[in-house]
């Protein structure tokens, strides 16, 4: 038996006697599904966050709701679906807004910018981080990050007509001859 | 390039086989300071011609890797690709000629090396590393990867991690890892279950550079931001196709158009057909000196480990990176092995369980064993969401749960099943046996 083999034994041996003795090793369970159990369990959502698992045994999709409390969204419920796939955390979680709806960094598509759904993941951050940073889009509508450029330059230029637009979208109404879904809860 | 380098080595001069060999056999029987005593004995000479390597990947890496193996004297090889010769391969991808576009790579590269090095036996696989089995990977002493995606390393490090059994020194199959980006590459050695894995190192991989979305939709100053705003935004908007398909030369030409308008509308220079591409399948260009560079380190620990004439890579320093940036560089270091690592910590312990026991009882005994300690634990099996604590209405959904007993859930003899606690920041796991 080459070397090589023998210090493997050796170092077993040793660590076992530290009492870190293992059973079996029959993972069947994948990685980025071990993964998001523990950022599962960790997520702390708050009163205004919920989430739905249409299937609870599919714990890699699922839909998380918001309903910001304050703030120019307060009052809407906003459906988000995330879809992680199984080269999570290497790959962010990729999130969709159900609701056609009238903001900044949401496109009409319901795709979302948040930096760290993109450019800015790091597989050492978690489900609960991505939450957080959607529900502070919500708190904080951002004019300079705009993926819906009509609603940036509504935002910028004038705040209270923007925060009226705002909500006209949420009640379902038309704006700037788009026709927004409504969210009012 | 001439026509000569295309005829195997047999229709020129014979090769004198002693002198081919003449320096590697010097190596292996000449002791040095680092030389384990028993690799110079006859059995261990014996084992290296026995000794059987997986390659993973024939492209940019996996080239370099089989030449310089079968130059080390490697016999038994096995090589993985499920990809077939394209021409913009042929720069780098030297086993391959012009003739061999289309065909398959594993097949091509075990050809022609078979062709030049005489005694080398090469068995190619025109497949995927999924289509395989435990007892397909169980047959080879080592395995190599030159592979360019973190999904397949991530396979095959978690494969040869469940191969690995206690007690069992045959059943560690070292992983050698290379990979490259441009003039960045790495070359690291997994002992699976014992020393640091690739899913340990995972943060090691920088996440390719994405641009903003927002710069996308609505500020491109470079041609990127023109094709990654077609490819993110006009293709789901207008949706051409029913699914975008990167090899379809009609889908990447729909997706260029759009981008070439767009970089017009601002004014940007530079949109080609082949940036599209490039940019849409994310191709970092391959620079063949930095995959001779890896393919020789990961070569080199190969014929360390195979033949113990030189300590290898794997307990102590374990990982070394390369940058032809500025300069050349290389740091080599040890990587640590990760406490909570999904795939390799160390904790898959064996529990005693009444079959006829209910979920709850289960719960409520993590809670007195010594060994866990578990206050509110939440427990998935394969596929199955048995019980978890949070979020809330993940809670309500699996809570009738509680009650079954764990022959009603479908639990079986021997079964994985992992615990997490938000108390701990690990991960417990446990192999279920029936009382
Ligand atoms: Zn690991």
């Amino acid at each position: 038996m080459l070397k090589i083999w023998s210090m493997k034994k050796e170092q077993k041996d040793a660590e076992n006697a530290e009492g870190h003795a293992s059973g079996g090793k029959k993972k069947k369970i994948t990685a980025a599904q071990l993964r998001v159990q523990k950022d599962l369990s960790e997520l702390s959502l708050g009163d205004t966050m919920k989430t739905d698992f249409p299937d609870p045994d599919d714990i890699l999709n699922f839909v998380l709701m918001i309903e910001p409390d304050e703030g120019m969204y307060k009052g809407g419920r906003f459906t988000f679906d995330f879809n992680i796939n199984q080269n999570f955390p290497h790959d962010p979680p990729k999130v969709r807004c159900r609701e056609k709806i009238y903001h900044p960094n949401i496109d009409l598509e319901g795709k979302v910018c948040l930096n760290i759904l993109r450019e800015d993941w790091k597989p050492v951050l978690n489900l609960n981080a991505v939450i957080v940073g959607m529900q502070f889009l919500f708190l904080e509508p951002n004019a300079s990050d705009p993926l819906n450029k009509e609603a940036a330059e509504d935002l910028r230029n004038n705040r209270d007509g923007f925060r009226r637009n705002v909500r006209s979208a949420m009640a379902g109404s038309s704006v700037k001859g788009i026709a927004y879904d409504r969210v009012l809860s | 390039m001439s026509v000569a380098t295309q005829a195997p080595a047999s229709a020129a001069s014979p090769v004198d086989e002693d002198a081919r060999w003449k320096y590697l056999n010097h190596i292996r029987q000449t002791p040095g300071p680092f030389t384990d005593p028993a690799s110079q004995d006859e059995v261990a000479m014996r084992m290296f011609d026995n000794f059987k390597v997986l390659v993973i990947g024939a492209g940019g890496l996996g080239c370099e890797i089989l030449k310089n193996l079968a130059m080390s004297r490697f016999r038994d090889i096995h090589v993985i690709d499920m990809d077939t010769i394209d021409i913009s391969n042929l720069n780098r991808q030297f086993l391959f000629r012009k003739a061999d576009v289309g065909s398959y790579k594993a097949e091509v590269a075990a050809r022609f090396v078979m062709n030049r090095v005489k005694g080398v036996s090469i068995t190619a696989h025109n497949k995927t590393i999924q289509e395989f089995d435990l007892d397909f990977y169980r047959q080879f002493q080592l395995v190599i990867c030159g592979l360019d995606s973190i999904e397949a390393r991530r396979w095959i490090n978690s494969t040869l991690v469940t191969i690995a059994e206690e007690g069992d020194p045959d059943s560690i199959k070292p992983l050698i890892d290379g990979g490259t980006e441009g003039f960045k590459g790495q070359a690291r050695v997994v002992l699976p279950s014992f020393t640091s894995c690739i899913e340990c190192q995972l943060d090691m991989h920088a996440p390719r550079a994405a641009v903003p979305l927002c710069t996308i939709a609505s500020i491109p100053r470079q041609p990127e931001h023109c094709i990654e705003w077609a490819h993110v935004i006009a293709w789901d908007q207008e949706k051409p196709f029913p699914k975008l398909d990167k090899d379809d030369p009609e889908h990447v030409t729909w997706l260029f158009n759009k981008a070439a308008k767009r970089a017009d509308e601002f004014g940007i220079q530079g949109v080609t057909y082949s940036l599209t591409q490039g940019t849409i399948k994310n191709i970092i260009p391959a620079i063949a000196s930095t995959n001779a560079i890896i393919a020789a380190a990961c070569c080199n620990e190969a014929f360390k480990l195979a033949t113990s004439s030189v300590q290898c890579f794997g307990f102590e320093n374990n990982y070394m990176m390369y940058s032809g940036n500025d300069s050349i560089y290389t740091y080599t270091f040890n990587h640590q092995k990760k406490p909570d690592c999904p795939v390799c910590s160390d904790q898959s312990r064996p529990l005693d369980v009444d079959p006829k026991a209910t979920l709850q009882e289960l719960l409520d005994s993590l809670a007195v064993r010594p060994e866990a300690q578990l206050k509110a634990p939440s427990i998935r099996a394969e596929g199955k969401s048995l019980y978890m604590r949070a979020p809330p209405q993940l809670e309500e959904q699996t809570r009738p749960n509680l009650t079954k007993t764990l022959l009603e859930l479908g639990l079986a003899d021997g079964q994985y099943v992992n615990v997490t606690d938000k108390a701990f920041n690990t991960q417990f796991d446990f192999t279920l046996v029936f009382k």
